[in-house]
């Protein structure tokens, strides 16, 4: 169902849709993924978790635990050194390692239900679980705090008693659960918003929400007698965990390895880990290897998933469609600790428009929920459902086609942003028109029938996208072949987009490649894969390394026939000497490494500063029960601008599981808490992710506006797809049944609710 | 340490004889007694498919079942699927469909798809996403692993056309 609006091409490969080269060992089961690493001797590790939201520790015995048979080590708090003090990026957001600490097991206080306590490690799984119920905690339970603008009140209760508002004018002097406000504007908000015609204001709650990744966090640590200590886990990125691990034990970087196995879903997920340092520990303490994996219920409880919110969104226009003022309030739950993804969230919320005057408050604020992490876009789908939502009522106000609305006032390069800068190499019109010229969007809107009402709804979403380190090196062999080695994990299908951007750049048929992650040991530094950079920076990476390796590709063929290099062309796998007019193939030159000079290879490193964002458009038709308040999606279009898609297959796979997380986040997904902060749904009976039932065939539209800071012309693609989801179907149920629904998950009860079929 | 139970079954096509304890469920034996880690574990209590096995002909989360129920009985697993020519069209066909990003809910979906040719050859669309929704992924929306189905069942149905 992918159609794709292409300039022509001149490629070779870039383009082309070759089997991934991962397939074939996921279908057969030989791939190895973090829960299936086995080493010789290996013990299993469990870790203890507080029952309580908040709570104080009085006192910790494991005595009874560690007299259990097959008990091999249990590591607490004690274990770990005092952490320094200081704030480091972590995947896509930052950390305060003293935080990361205590979130790896607790200090003096547990801050969420499930908060690590101490970890054990026994011969058998089954013995491990034993000797978790063996340890003796007794806690004196404090009030929690679960919801972000409960947490700021005056009298809420406190979780950390050091931590003060952080803010342009400084640090505050109270004790407060709000560890950032920041504020950016642009123009006269409040002038802007006088000079508007038509003003609309709403207030919007989003659900806490998980990845839902399927293979839960694992890692598997073991120590040799020199004191290196190797780390197998799943993971988007191996450095990361090598320098968390570095900062938690004291350890030299480099006697730390990190080796990334295959990655059972991630999106964003896996940017930081939660089983890596206790498998560490244990270890160390069993002198033999051991494998902590976490359960369903633990990755659900006590990983990082993403902000709850409460939002408040104000936009003012003229009658002719032009935006005059745009005002938001974003109030993002960080979890335990500080560094929810806010500034992210008001940094996309208004970035596809124009708007002359804007000011936007961001709240960054704990509260007694698991620390969130990075999920896909973080941040942008909670502040778009409102923004979006909001620019829909304008529109509808105005008598306007909504896609018309944005077009008039859509940014374009040199657009200034309320947060700050200007756009640049954006394809935001060209995302809009297709979206506008599209068959779906043509098509007669759905007809309603008795009690069920159809409508159809749009929205647009950015996400930014990333660059950063990423490390490349080709290695030529003796018939040929080139292996390709990165630091860069594959989460999305990069082994194969990066080896397709080798042998377009060396000219080789893709056969000729063969790409592999490397670990921390093997590999330069490369930041996580995340940001929707791998295919895009890491690929600038792929560029770099296969002009040096041409550049020696040609020095060996020179030095064979005894030729000034700078005499020596290459094309398409052969090589050709203008002084003699001799010719060798490509395996010619690489057979001949032993005698010109050894091993052949080719770097790239690089710190990529500057990227291209990507837009995305979904278009929804979707169908209300008035009855039940059920919502059913009937069709799904999604319009990206992908920059040049290395292998728009992959590509637009990525859009379908973006859009799919996005129709999960809108309709069913959310965490529930009782009053006492204990999650009520951490298993996916009742955290109810999407099936083969509930997601229609989701068709792809690919606009190709290449980013000129990438050879090809690549941005990233991974994350874009997900934010607008929500917003166009909260569009599509006003459009079927004429009420805006302003909370996610859009569930049966709100909608009845808004329809009076039930009380509030 | 507990008791163990000793079992002997059938685990794609090969006798097994192991011991585990009776607590153990047959993922768990799959994975840490037998080393059989193509069966995934995503949730461990019946939600997401990823631990999909046959046991005798029959689709089961292999988390719902104890280990010591598999006495004389006979399991596949996704290291056993290519033993089929049948399966390994299958396969062929995620490959080919693009029908999987991660990988993780692969083997579950690769049994249960093969559970549902065996019983109907040309299922439907609506037919393929019922029996399939079990099975969760994450990664890919569906659309590609509903085509994958459609196109092996198409390429199975010309074999046996021809046969």
């Amino acid at each position: 169902m992918a159609t794709t609006k292409t300039p022509p091409k001149t490629f070779a490969v870039i383009g082309t849709t070759p089997p991934r080269v991962d397939a074939g060992a996921k279908v057969t089961g030989a791939a190895v993924y973090g829960i299936d690493v086995m080493l010789p001797r290996m013990a299993y590790g469990r870790i203890l978790r507080s029952p309580h939201a908040h709570a104080r520790i009085v006192r910790i015995d494991t005595s009874r635990a560690e007299a259990l048979p097959g008990v091999v080590a249990v590591a607490t708090a004690a274990d770990l050194p005092e952490a320094v003090d200081r704030t480091d990026r972590v995947g896509e957001g930052t950390v305060n390692y003293r935080y990361t600490r205590d979130a790896t097991f607790a200090g003096d206080k547990v801050l969420y239900h499930g908060h690590p306590i101490c970890a054990v490690a026994a011969v058998t799984p089954e013995a491990a679980e034993d000797a978790l119920a063996l340890i003796d905690v007794e806690y004196e339970p404090l009030e929690p705090v679960l919801d972000v603008r409960g947490a700021m009140e005056p009298d809420a209760p406190i979780l950390h008693p050091d931590l003060r508002t952080r803010s342009l004018a400084g640090p505050g002097s109270t004790p407060t659960n709000v560890a950032a406000h920041m504020r950016f504007e642009i123009g006269d908000p409040d002038q802007g918003m006088a000079e508007a015609d038509v003003v609309v204001e709403r207030e919007f709650q989003t659900a806490t929400v998980h990845q839902g990744y399927m293979e839960p966090h694992a890692a598997t640590a073991a120590w040799s007698p020199e004191g290196i200590l190797t780390i197998y886990t799943t993971t988007q990125g191996a450095f990361d965990v090598r320098t968390r691990v570095h900062e938690l034990l004291h350890h030299p970087l480099a006697d730390i390895r990190v080796v990334p196995t295959e990655v059972g879903g991630a999106f964003g997920g896996k940017n930081t880990g939660y089983t890596d340092v206790a498998a560490a520990l244990l270890a160390r303490k069993a002198e033999r290897p051991v494998r902590v994996v976490m359960s369903r219920e633990e990755t659900l409880m006590a990983t990082g998933p993403t902000s709850g919110t409460w939002m408040r969104v104000t936009v003012g226009a003229r009658r002719d469609g032009r935006i005059t003022a745009a005002k938001a309030e974003l109030r993002y739950e960080a979890g335990a600790y500080p560094g929810a993804p806010v500034f992210s969230g008001a940094n996309c919320m208004f970035a596809s428009y124009d708007i002359p005057n804007g000011r936007i408050d961001c709240y960054d604020v704990v509260v007694n929920k698991p620390r969130t992490g990075d999920y896909r876009s973080p941040g942008a789908t909670q502040s778009a459902f409102a923004a979006e939502t909001v620019l829909d009522e304008v529109a509808t106000c105005l008598g306007m086609d909504p896609i018309a609305f944005r077009l008039i006032n859509c940014a374009c390069d040199g657009t200034s942003r309320i947060t700050g800068g200007a756009h640049e190499h954006i394809g935001i019109r060209q995302v809009l028109e297709a979206t506008r010229d599209c068959a779906h969007y043509r098509a007669p809107r759905p007809k309603s029938d008795g009690y069920l009402r159809r409508g159809r709804g749009v929205a647009l979403g950015f996400w930014g996208n990333w660059g950063a380190r990423s490390s490349v090196t080709l290695s030529v062999a003796e018939d040929g072949t080139v292996s390709l080695l990165t630091g860069s994990v594959d989460i999305t299908g990069t082994r194969t987009s990066l080896a397709m951007q080798a042998a377009e750049a060396l000219g080789l048929p893709l056969e000729m490649l063969a790409p592999a992650m490397g670990d921390t040991q093997t590999t330069g530094h490369s930041d996580s894969s995340g940001g929707s950079r791998t295919t895009m920076a890491t690929g600038i990476a792929v560029c770099r390394a296969a002009e040096d390796l041409l550049a020696r590709m040609e020095e060996r063929a020179a030095a064979w026939w005894g030729v000034d290099s700078a005499t020596v062309e290459y094309a398409r796998g052969v090589f050709t000497s203008s002084t003699t007019g001799d010719a060798m193939s490509w395996a010619e030159v690489a057979g001949h490494q032993s005698e010109t000079g050894g091993a052949i290879r080719g770097h790239g490193d690089v710190n990529v500063r500057k990227w291209g964002a990507a837009y995305a458009t979904h278009i929804v038709d979707v169908e209300v029960d008035v009855e039940t308040g059920g919502v059913r999606l009937l069709r799904h279009t999604v319009v990206q601008d992908v920059g040049r898609a290395i292998h728009p297959g992959q590509v637009a796979s990525q859009m379908q599981g973006g859009a799919t997380q996005g129709i999960g986040w809108a309709l069913y997904e959310g965490y529930a808490y009782d009053a006492q902060g204990r999650m009520l749904n951490p298993n996916l009976l009742d955290y109810k992710m999407p099936t083969y039932l509930d997601v229609p065939a989701i068709e792809t539209i690919l606009v190709e506006v290449p980013y000129p800071g990438h050879p090809y012309g690549v941005r990233g693609v991974g994350e874009a797809p997900i934010v607008a989801v929500p917003a166009a179907i909260a569009a599509a149920i006003h459009d079927a049944v004429g009420v805006r629904t302003t909370r996610l998950p859009m569930g049966a009860t709100q909608i009845l609710q808004l329809l009076g079929v039930i009380d509030p | 340490m507990p008791d163990r139970t000793r079992v002997r079954a059938i685990i794609n096509h090969e006798p097994v004889d192991f011991l585990c304890e009776p607590r153990q469920s047959l993922l768990d034996c799959l994975r840490d007694v037998l080393g059989l880690t193509g069966t995934k574990c995503g949730c461990n209590d019946g939600n997401c498919g990823a631990c999909s096995v046959l046991l005798d002909g029959r689709l089961v989360n292999s988390c719902l079942v104890l280990g010591v129920e598999i006495e004389g009985r006979s399991v596949v697993t996704v290291e056993g699927l290519a033993q089929w020519p049948g399966a390994r069209i299958i396969q062929e066909s995620f490959v080919e469909q693009d029908a999987l990003q991660c990988g993780f809910c692969t083997p579950g979906m690769l049994i249960a798809s093969k559970a549902l040719l065996d019983r109907s050859p040309r299922p439907s669309e609506d037919a393929i996403r019922a029996w399939m929704s079990g099975n969760l992924c994450r990664c890919t929306g569906y659309e590609r692993l509903v085509r994958a189905v459609q196109a092996a069942a198409d390429h199975l149905a010309t074999i046996e056309g021809a046969e």
